[in-house]
């Protein structure tokens, strides 16, 4: 009780110490067509988004709603056709020069034949650290996934839930402000996502990054945002946006708690509504 | 129950201990491959030996004379095994290796344009693997000729490399080696292309959101993942070199190397001699391939892709 209470007395602090937080991303009436053989498809349509430091962002909606479109176009990973976005002010492409953000495939993607360490260290030696630097920034990134002692292991030797935190650090190590996510724990079984999910949230409350989180799980989105996009399909566009009024600092016992359910009702009723169900 | 009745029925076929391991099937293989040999050698070598058992007016042959006859001709149409390993063992062993007559001595000149040419090869291979993996007007206005330049009998091409580069003052090993080179970097340069572009999307978009440039992907991607295609297609160019350099020994005049043997062999009805030279090279290029082999498990090891 006196736990909540404190967190929430903090959250209530930050709010008014940090009135005006700086814009990182900030995304005007945005769109995105694929040209293809079968005509252009609307990936994403009128997006009007803005995200503060140090928020907590989930994209949510079903497959096909363009909210992973949508996080690479923020990573400049695609280009949109119409409308603006900037990252920390910057167009995505000189943010990406700059190193702006760290980002976490759907699969962990380390090479096969580097070790853990060595797949951490693989952005630090495309950035051209020097070896000290590296090996610095690699102890204390795979300290902060709990992957000590696992630096000699090649990927195969680790379960699907150490391989995805093992790309988390790889991310981290960039030290990016940014971090953005794209359904980094879809693939794992749902024992280990809320470990992962604990994890990452105590991650957030350690570093004060900014991650925008791309998933299809509503308690996931609910238990780990400070703000969540509900996007709905064809054309990709947002339907809500929900602020949380979670504390920051929460366990997964807060999913049984009547706020959590109500955030998580509203979500649900955003897709549902958002959804076409003509197919 | 079931444990018991397994065993005897796995031994009660006596020919199980032949096919494990590896001894077994190799040794069953071997024996196999002779037993046809030496039934061919006295198939094909009968007529010439009844020719001359008419002209000695030589009847009533036994089998097992005729037999033995058929297996130590001088110059038969198929040479036993015995025969050709003794030529081997006489044109090896007990020749210098400075002999015109020893086949080291030869393979030794073949082995040297061999090498020569796989080593320009693969690194013609190579380069043009990278240009056109890097540049789409490379991959559009190469790949055709580089494929079309293989569909050129190498026999056909191989005396006008020779002529034009003696033309202009190049003769010796080069040439040779040029001829080798052609038929080598054609698997490397195939190889290579799908190797380099074997990284997964996902890959390339994470070097990209590190703001990799292109000779970092290259370096620290596209690279590492290309090299068990190159080992593949060096394994494949180093044979066709080995082709290459004989076939480029045929119309130099036959002076030496193996090519030189086999034509020799062939212009004077030496059959057991052409066949020790082939064996021979059959061996060379065996031994290389393993070679690369060997080199390819220790590369793997050491980059960590051997499990």
């Amino acid at each position: 009780m006196t736990a909540l209470a404190s967190a929430k007395d903090t959250g209530t602090v930050e709010q008014t110490t940090s009135a005006s937080p700086k814009r990182v991303i900030d995304i005007d009436n945005l769109s995105l067509t694929f040209e293809t053989n079968d005509g252009p498809v609307h990936a994403l349509a009128d997006i009007d988004l803005k995200i503060d430091e140090g928020d907590f962002v989930s994209f949510i909606g079903p497959s096909g709603c363009g909210k992973t479109t949508l996080l690479r176009v923020i990573a400049d990973l695609e280009r949109p056709t119409a409308g603006s976005i900037t990252v920390n002010g910057v167009s995505p492409e000189e943010a990406r020069l700059n190193r702006a953000y760290g980002y976490v495939f759907q699969a962990a993607a380390l090479y096969p034949w580097r070790t853990i360490a060595k797949n951490v260290a693989l952005p630090l030696e495309i950035m051209g650290l020097p070896k000290a630097e590296q090996q610095d920034r690699i102890a204390r990134n795979m300290d902060l996934v709990n992957l000590s002692g696992f630096e000699k292991k090649f990927p195969w030797q680790l379960s699907g839930g150490m391989q995805q935190r093992a790309s988390i650090a790889r991310a981290l190590a960039v030290e990016p402000d940014l971090l953005l996510m794209d359904e980094p724990f879809g693939a794992l079984d749902e024992i280990v996502r809320d470990h992962l999910n604990e994890q990452l949230l105590q991650l957030w409350a350690k570093t004060n990054k900014t991650v925008v989180f791309v998933t299809h799980s509503i308690p996931e989105a609910v238990f780990l945002s400070s703000k969540i996009v509900v996007l709905c399909p064809r054309p990709g566009r947002i339907y809500d946006v929900i602020d949380s009024d979670l504390p920051r600092e929460r366990n997964l016992d807060i999913r049984e708690t009547p706020e959590f359910l109500k955030i998580a009702h509203r979500v649900r009723d955003g897709l549902r509504a958002g959804h076409s169900y003509e197919d | 129950m079931t444990d018991v009745s397994l065993p005897t029925t796995r031994s009660s076929n006596p020919f199980a201990g032949l096919m494990s391991g590896t001894v077994g099937p190799v040794v069953v293989v071997v024996s196999a491959i002779l037993a046809i040999w030496y039934m061919a050698a006295v198939a094909l070598n009968t007529p010439f030996q009844q020719e001359i058992y008419e002209r000695a007016s030589q009847t009533d042959v036994p089998l097992s004379q005729l037999v033995t006859d058929t297996l130590a001709q001088e110059r038969p149409v198929l040479p036993a095994p015995h025969q050709v390993v003794v030529e081997i063992w006489n044109t090896t062993v007990e020749k210098k290796i400075t002999s015109k007559r020893s086949l080291i001595f030869h393979s030794g000149i073949t082995l040297s344009s061999t090498l020569l040419g796989f080593l320009i090869g693969t690194t013609l291979g190579i380069l043009l693997a990278i240009g056109i993996v890097h540049s789409r007007v490379l991959d559009k206005s190469l790949m055709p000729w580089i494929i079309s330049s293989q569909t050129i009998p190498i026999l056909a091409i191989a005396p006008m490399i020779i002529v034009v580069l003696n033309a202009v003052g190049i003769s010796g090993l080069l040439p040779k080696a040029l001829i080798s080179t052609y038929l080598s970097f054609f698997p490397v340069a195939v190889g290579m292309v799908k190797g380099l572009r074997s990284p997964e999307v996902i890959h390339m978009d994470l070097v990209h959101t590190y703001s990799a440039s292109r000779v970092q992907a290259f370096w620290k991607l596209r690279l590492p993942y290309a090299v068990p295609f190159l080992f593949t297609s060096m394994k494949i160019g180093m044979a066709a070199s080995l082709v290459g350099a004989i076939v480029g020994e045929l119309p130099t005049g036959a002076v030496a190397g193996l090519g030189a043997r086999l034509l020799a062999g062939s212009y004077y009805g030496q059959t057991i001699q052409i066949w020790s030279a082939l064996l021979m090279a059959a061996f060379l290029a065996g031994s290389l391939v393993a070679l690369i082999g060997v080199l390819e498990k220790q590369t793997l090891k050491r980059m960590g892709m051997a499990r």
